[in-house]
């Protein structure tokens, strides 16, 4: 069902998304580019991607910021789950508006604001015997888990107040033991939710400059901070093919997501249907 | 699972407590920290800051507060200026956001669902990439010899390449063009629940298509301007990133001097106190931003 929808709104539509993807596409184009100059055609060549795999130092950022990525995903899906859960299903606690609050907030917080104040704590904690030696992996780790979680938070707690909690409870009155209640319908029920908060968690964390910045002891650098100390000293081929490699397994991860996330979905309906019917 | 956690008092409680703790350890306390480092003055140790509690004389500990690094940002009328043409940079782009982010989101609700569903994908998709990486594609659209200028060029619309990397101009491009899809996913969420059949009443009795629009649609539509609005404004007001790379080196925006103010100049305290105001500033959006988000958690 298709609403009349204005020849004027269209234009502004279709320029609008224009306007999101001229800059990606202009980046992929001149990947190829056999030119130094970057905005000189010079013929097609994937000699970028060549010296992109030689700089031994942007791949020892690459892989440095791959594994903070995983450990800050994981870890903010296991917080952020536990807290989505506490909002949705604790009721009225004490100190719920204090508790959703802090949930929130790192959402709109300025970046440089969280940086800031979390290396400051860092730095009073570090006389305490369980904190690590210098900051690094670590401390990045704990920064962006605590920016990531709320966003984790905001996708499980949208998906569980659409469950349906009767499910559980039938498996309960049926002598399903709590653990067991959770991990066969619980957890599949919201599986979705977690795999697009982990994926969500996974990209903030390697894009992260500014809070990486400041948690960051003076020898770690991460991709993010490495591209960053380039770019600042100008346009270079190289990070386009770094960055067409980023945003085409982005594209594929997502595109591969959203249709497997469609197909259960679509099934999901289908069997509560088939279960109505029986 | 009420059934389910009451069987496990235990467990009820610690998944409250776990993330509870975190925050208090990571969120709050930290602010706190800040707030006791604006008070304090720069030192050549390590840390680089006085402590505020100073065990000279005597058995209890005098508390010192240094007011220097307030009355400093006071006296000193480059950080309000800063403030102030953050404010407006941050306005000023949400404003710019909401009339390009309203029609495309508005477009988008009125689609078919596989056009609904794919468009959505594709304002999401950006919002996935490397968002240092795009704002860097703009620094070679908008060179003196990049792909804008040789077009307009190559049109003949210009004979000398227009100036346009840092300045002002290419400052609010790229906030726009990064803020853009945090306006238009609310909106979106928003518009898409409305019942066209309102619409189609107003018209069965004569209302107007934009008469329409403008007592409709927009009053229904106020919760998601708001929270669009409120997603770009707060975290542009602290930008770093963008005005660096983008912007003129003579654009005052506070994140910089904040980031100056820390890595350059290695002023803790200073730096501190300028999170401090940004904080005060921000505090009244920010909690506005939550009562919204805690009143769309009891609607859905």
């Amino acid at each position: 069902m298709s609403r009349r929808v204005s020849p004027g709104i269209r234009l502004v539509m279709w320029t609008g998304f224009l306007f999101l993807y001229v800059p990606i596409l202009s980046m992929i184009v001149f990947s190829f580019n056999e030119s130094k100059l970057v905005t000189v055609w010079g013929g097609f060549s994937t000699k970028w991607y060549g010296e992109l795999l030689r700089d031994r130092q942007m791949l020892a950022g690459a892989w440095l910021s791959l594994q903070i990525a995983f450990v800050t995903a994981c870890g903010a899906t296991v917080l952020g789950t536990l807290a989505a859960f506490a909002l949705v299903r604790h009721g009225r606690f004490r100190g719920r508006t204090l508790f959703s609050g802090m949930v929130s907030a790192p959402l709109v917080m300025p970046e440089v604001i969280t940086g800031l104040s979390l290396l400051l704590l860092f730095v009073a904690l570090a006389p305490l015997p369980f904190m690590p030696a210098t900051r690094g992996f670590a401390t990045i780790v704990i920064a962006h888990m605590t920016l990531t979680l709320a966003y984790v938070t905001v996708i499980v707690q949208s998906r569980l107040a659409t469950f349906d909690i009767s499910l559980e409870e039938a498996a309960m009155d049926l002598g399903a033991r709590p653990l067991t209640v959770f991990r066969t319908i619980t957890l599949p029920l919201i599986a979705p939710a977690l795999a697009s908060g982990w994926l969500l968690a996974f990209t903030l964390s390697l894009d992260d400059l500014v809070i990486a910045s400041f948690t960051a002891g003076p020898s770690t650098n991460t991709l993010p901070m490495m591209i960053f100390s380039k770019v600042r000293l100008g346009v270079t081929p190289e990070i386009n093919a770094l960055a067409t490699i980023m945003v085409s397994v982005v594209a594929v991860f997502v595109v591969v997501a959203g249709v497997l996330l469609a197909r259960q979905e679509r099934m999901r309906l289908r069997d509560s249907q088939a279960a109505a019917r029986g | 699972m009420r059934r389910l956690f009451s069987r496990l008092p235990l467990g009820r409680n610690l998944v409250l407590a776990v993330p509870w703790l975190w925050l208090m350890l990571f969120f709050l306390v930290p602010f706190l920290i800040v707030l006791k480092i604006s008070f304090a003055t720069t030192q050549l140790a390590q840390p680089p800051y006085t402590p505020l509690l100073e065990w000279t004389e005597g058995v209890f500990p005098r508390l010192v507060l240094h007011t220097a690094n307030y009355l400093g940002l006071l006296a000193d009328s480059l950080y309000a200026a800063a403030l102030f043409s953050s404010l407006k940079v941050a306005a000023v782009s949400t404003l710019l956001c909401l009339l390009l982010g309203y029609p495309m989101a508005y477009g988008m609700a009125r689609m078919d669902r596989a056009w609904r569903n794919a468009l959505l994908l594709l304002v999401v998709l950006p919002f996935w990439t490397s968002f240092l990486l795009r704002v860097y594609a703009w620094m070679g659209l908008l060179r003196n010899n990049g792909l804008i200028n040789n077009l307009l060029q190559w049109l003949h619309l210009i004979d000398e390449p227009l100036v346009m990397l840092q300045t002002n101009f290419a400052m609010y491009l790229g906030i726009v063009y990064s803020y853009l899809p945090f306006m238009i996913l609310p909106l979106y969420a928003n518009l898409e629940k409305h019942d066209a059949t309102l619409l189609e009443a107003a018209a069965d009795l004569g209302c107007r298509p934009f008469r329409a629009f403008l007592s409709i649609t927009l009053p229904l539509s106020m919760r998601g301007i708001v929270a669009g609005c409120m997603l770009v404004f707060i975290p542009a007001v602290g930008e770093f990133v963008i005005p660096r790379l983008l912007g003129g080196t003579d654009s005052l925006m506070i994140g910089r001097v904040l980031w100056d103010e820390f890595f350059s100049n290695r002023n803790w305290p200073l730096a501190s106190a300028v999170a401090v105001c940004l904080l005060l500033i921000l505090v009244l959006p920010i909690l506005l931003f939550q009562r919204l988000q805690d009143d769309t958690e009891k609607h859905s």
